[in-house]
């Protein structure tokens, strides 16, 4: 499993530091919840973590996002490499335009996987780690689209898990959601949670009491406070965290 | 709060007025070219090429410019088309999007856009005088790929840039390389569009007239070769109508329903193919 710490890690957009100076040890195999009001920096941060930022434009990054003690942000690692270590979630599901069980086999084909008969294992695989199969078994053969936006998400999950990644990012994953898509999703993670690091971003602090570990709170792109999850919610060290978690700020 | 109402219902019969027009003019011109062609339109028309004295008033069809057409269009559109994509990918941002070439590719297509099809006729003939060609199946396509050109170029670059940024970013987040997400993501979610701007191409290639007047010459016979002239609709159209003679000048109106026929089937083809894709 691999270990992700960030260390002096600073954004900015066009020149407007949109993360400044975060160092953060992120906990192996447990679900951690980087938390914070809108344009906090959460999304900048996970993006980092995969290298998702390389596509926005005019973003400038400095420090490091060592994982296993590498760098990730040296030019010279293979963001490829780097992105099959990292299965992720976007805050809306976006299926890839062709069936349901291609968007599976996706993955798995692009790193070289032909077989069939073991492309047939991992779809099956996938699906069911994201409590999906029962839903879709019947229909692999129609398009992503027709599934409902609560399924959406769930084969997006499922589509980050056929990769056989180490790490599952989730950027708000289930704010697209209905209450009932989202609560399975919220399962989903509580069952990967041992076999995955899983960094999530949200924006609902009941969600991270939920599901979190442990929590990283950020503030106007300042790295406020992290710690396990009760400690921060019980005893907030902070004068922001106190002033997020009672909602006098949000 | 009465003036807002009387400028919404203005502006709603000014929106309804231009929709009107707009039905009222394709339905006028589709009026007076089947009112005048249909009688004409015979099977002979369709299955045979021109005999002796057609242009006379004799037996005969068009069978020679409708293939010659649809070999002109159809080359042109595939040739189009195979410069276009590379063309369409690199003004993504991912690849050239934000570069001074690229500028410059969008500023050129637009002048191409804009450039009557008549001086892309008269630069092929100079080009085809200059390689020692004559007027050709292979001349004309090229003269036509440069007036279907920046049409198709500039039609799928509006398609591809709607595609949304997230549904690239799953595929990149997977390990997937520009060129796999291109040809995998890109232009399956973007093939119903490129089907749109195939056959506006197609349309505005098959019913072109200036290209094809020097480039392509005029026959006959069957397009054989790509280096024998070939006849075209247009032309057929433009030939027949020029006679003085009445029934022959009703024969171009069958021509011109004949052309309409073409790209209306095509139309329809392209609108089941795009939704199958979907």
């Amino acid at each position: 499993m691999s270990h992700i710490s960030v260390r002096n890690l600073s954004v900015s957009y066009s020149g407007q530091l949109a993360l400044d100076d975060i160092s953060v040890d992120i906990p192996d195999g447990q679900i951690t919840a980087i938390i914070g009001p809108s344009g906090c920096g959460k999304t900048t941060l996970l993006r980092c973590c995969n290298r998702l930022i390389d596509l926005t434009d005019g973003a400038g990054v400095s420090g490091s996002v060592l994982i296993d003690g590498v760098n990730i942000l040296d030019p010279s690692v293979d963001a490829i490499r780097l992105r099959k270590k990292m299965g992720y979630l976007a805050q809306r599901p976006y299926p890839l335009p062709m069936s349901i069980y291609d968007n599976i086999a996706y993955g798995p084909r692009i790193h070289g996987v032909k077989d069939r008969q073991e492309l047939g294992r991992i779809v099956e695989r996938c699906f069911r780690a994201a409590g999906l199969w029962e839903e879709v078994r019947g229909r692999l053969r129609d398009s992503a689209t027709k599934l409902s936006v609560g399924q959406q998400q769930r084969l997006c999950l499922a589509r980050a898990l056929a990769i056989e990644p180490e790490v599952l990012l989730g950027d708000e994953p289930t704010s697209a959601l209905d209450p009932v898509s989202a609560q399975l999703v919220e399962k989903r993670f509580l069952e990967l949670r041992g076999d995955y690091t899983i960094v999530l971003v949200t924006h609902i602090l009941r969600q991270a009491k939920r599901l979190a570990d442990y929590i990283v709170f950020l503030y106007m792109g300042e790295l406020v406070e992290q710690g396990p999850t009760a400690e921060i919610l019980a005893n907030p060290r902070d004068d922001r965290t106190r002033a997020y978690l009672t909602g006098d700020v949000s | 709060m009465d003036v807002k109402r009387v400028e919404e219902a203005v502006a709603k019969s000014l929106m309804g007025l231009s929709a009107l027009l707009v039905a009222a003019s394709l339905g006028a011109v589709l009026i007076v070219v089947l009112v005048r062609g249909l009688p004409a339109l015979t099977l002979s028309m369709l299955t045979q090429v021109p005999r002796g004295g057609y242009y006379l008033g004799g037996e005969g069809g068009v069978l020679n410019a409708i293939v010659g057409s649809l070999c002109l269009a159809g080359g042109a559109t595939v040739l189009a088309l195979v410069i276009s994509l590379p063309i369409v990918l690199y003004q993504q941002k991912e690849y050239g999007g934000r570069t001074a070439l690229a500028g410059l590719t969008r500023l050129a297509l637009d002048v191409m856009w804009g450039i009557p099809s008549i001086v892309y006729g008269a630069f092929g003939f100079a080009l085809m005088l200059y390689l020692g060609l004559r007027a050709s199946l292979l001349g004309g396509i090229i003269a036509l790929t440069f007036v279907e050109l920046p049409i198709m170029a500039r039609a799928t670059q509006e398609v591809v840039k709607m595609i949304p940024a997230e549904l690239k970013e799953a595929s990149y987040a997977l390990g997937a390389t520009r060129l796999e997400t291109a040809s995998k993501v890109v232009w399956r979610y973007a093939l119903p569009g490129t089907l749109t701007a195939i056959l506006l191409a197609f349309g505005r290639g098959i019913g072109d007239a200036a290209s094809v007047l020097f480039t392509a010459g005029f026959t006959d016979r069957l397009p054989s070769s790509l280096t024998e002239p070939v006849a075209s609709l247009p032309l057929a159209v433009f030939f027949q109508i020029g006679t003085p003679f009445p029934e022959v000048q009703q024969r171009a109106y069958a021509s011109a329903v004949i052309l309409l026929m073409v790209v209306l089937t095509l139309s329809l083809l392209c609108r089941l193919l795009s939704k199958a894709s979907d």
